[in-house]
């Protein structure tokens, strides 16, 4: 599923308090069932276990290598031998094209293979639901467009959920079955894309138009 | 004019006070949820021992620099005054009781506050901005345990060891002081400050560099974790841990030592 919205209109805030990053001012928000809320500490790291999350600047933590990036996860949150981790960081960095960067520090790393490793990173705890922030953001047209069939083809291949936040349509096209339109914290449309954006709505007609343009211009 | 002056005066001023009595705040709570997580597992032992290391190896010149220096020129300075009384003899004792009691621990506490506690306020700061730390936090990781609690620790227990090398460094450096105007062997000159140096002097002045390392991981980290608005939050981060670290320390130091006065009345 795909969440669109002008900036500022709570999109990145809705991902967030999806897995609690931040508090809603009201209101509840169910995941797996569970009131994401209410949970203590310990369920609710139970319950990020079975979530991954892509931030918009991939957020590697920039003192590790890529290696030590992956790992991070797994050393701390599952009871993993050696060389089950292994198989696990050489499984994901063969799932994002990027296994010769293992060694590599963030710093040496593009913005495109950045996005890939923190893809990689949020997907090696095998979790259920993906939560996408701007994952296209800052990226030329050629690799958005990877980017965007990466998660499309890693959605399918560990049968996850996705939400994605994004302004991008053609990442949007690639990836979304659903979409939804915020403005205001509010759903104002949902759908599928093309019925988005063939829409009479004169929003989605003036949020669509230059997105379409843009678009046709990458096809 | 200077009565619209005077009111912009005072109304910044007011601003300033309120943020320092809120940092101030914030550091106390800061400090309430560290003793709450250092007990909670995982320890993260090898996390404590790298920055331990780490933040060692990044000091250990500068403080070693300025212990030889601090111990030649107060020696220098001294033994004009010494000389001036006749007890020239006490010069040895006199500034090893300076440097073990005061000198070694403040400066090197000042020192490693400029030194680490900027690092330590810029390194979470750029984590915070950049989302590293919202990323640890999703993949089930407790940033607060991971980031804070391991660099306390770190910064509690590796300034004694420092303080103990500065205060080595600074003897010797006061050792060659003397030697370039008076004829003394180093076994003199050691006997001479063993025997003035008393355990009353040693203990606290090495064990009040435990809490001035504590203020120094705390305020660094504080302000880092809690960095806000970008890039300018990260420098604002820095620069400010280490203003408010130096205070505490020397606000601390004068609580400590009326504290030891009273523990050992033997080395008044």
């Amino acid at each position: 599923m795909v969440v669109f919205g002008r900036s500022g209109t709570g999109k990145s805030v809705l991902l967030k308090c999806l897995i609690r990053l931040m508090e809603p001012d009201s209101g509840e928000i169910y995941v797996e069932g569970q009131d994401v809320g209410n949970l203590d500490h310990k369920s609710l790291n139970e319950l990020r276990k079975d979530m991954g999350f892509l931030f918009q600047s991939a957020a590697l933590y920039d003192s590790m290598s890529v290696r030590e990036n992956l790992e991070f996860p797994l050393i701390r949150n599952f009871d993993l031998n050696q060389s089950e981790m292994n198989e696990r960081v050489n499984g994901v960095l063969e799932a994002v094209s990027l296994e010769e960067a293992i060694d590599k520090m963030p710093s040496e790393l593009s913005g495109g293979m950045r996005k890939r490793i923190g893809l990689a990173r949020s997907i090696i705890t095998k979790p259920k639901l993906m939560l996408y922030d701007e994952p296209t953001t800052g990226l030329d047209p050629i690799t958005a467009k990877e980017i965007s069939s990466l998660i499309l083809e890693l959605q399918n291949k560990f049968h996850m959920t996705s939400i994605v936040v994004t302004h991008d349509l053609l990442c949007a096209k690639i990836i979304a079955d659903y979409a939804i339109v915020l403005n205001e914290g509010h759903i104002i449309h949902e759908g599928n894309i093309d019925e988005l954006v063939s829409s009479k709505d004169e929003f989605l007609q003036n949020f669509f138009s230059d997105e379409v343009i843009n678009t046709n211009g990458r096809d | 004019m200077i009565v619209s002056r005077i009111d912009s005066f005072l109304t910044v001023s007011q601003i300033r006070l309120n943020n320092f009595f809120e940092t101030l705040a914030g550091l106390f709570l800061f400090s309430l949820r560290f003793f709450k997580e250092v007990f909670i597992l995982p320890y993260e032992i090898e996390e404590v021992k790298k920055h331990m290391v780490e933040l060692g190896m990044k000091t250990l010149p500068i403080v070693g620099v300025t212990g030889f220096i601090i111990g030649l020129v107060i020696t220098m300075q001294m033994q004009p005054v010494m000389q001036r009384f006749g007890a020239e003899a006490f010069l040895p004792g006199s500034v090893g009781i300076s440097i073990v009691r005061e000198l070694g621990p403040v400066i090197t506490a000042l020192i490693f506050a400029g030194r680490v506690s900027s690092g330590i306020g810029a390194e979470l700061g750029s984590m915070r901005v950049t989302e590293q730390i919202d990323a640890m936090e999703v993949s089930g990781v407790n940033p607060f345990k991971f980031l804070v609690v391991t660099r306390i620790l770190a910064t509690t227990f590796i300034l004694p060891i420092l303080t103990v090398y500065v205060i080595f460094i600074a003897l010797i450096g006061s050792y060659i002081a003397v030697v370039l105007v008076q004829n003394m062997t180093w076994e003199y000159y050691v006997d001479r400050v063993i025997f003035s140096v008393e355990f009353g002097d040693a203990i606290p002045g090495v064990s009040k560099t435990f809490v001035f390392g504590y203020i120094v991981g705390l305020v660094g980290s504080y302000l880092g974790f809690n960095a806000k608005n970008g890039t300018e939050g990260v420098g604002r981060a820095s620069t400010t841990s280490v203003v408010i670290a130096s205070l505490l320390i020397l606000i601390f130091d004068m609580i400590l030592v009326k504290l030891t006065l009273w523990l050992w009345p033997t080395a008044t």
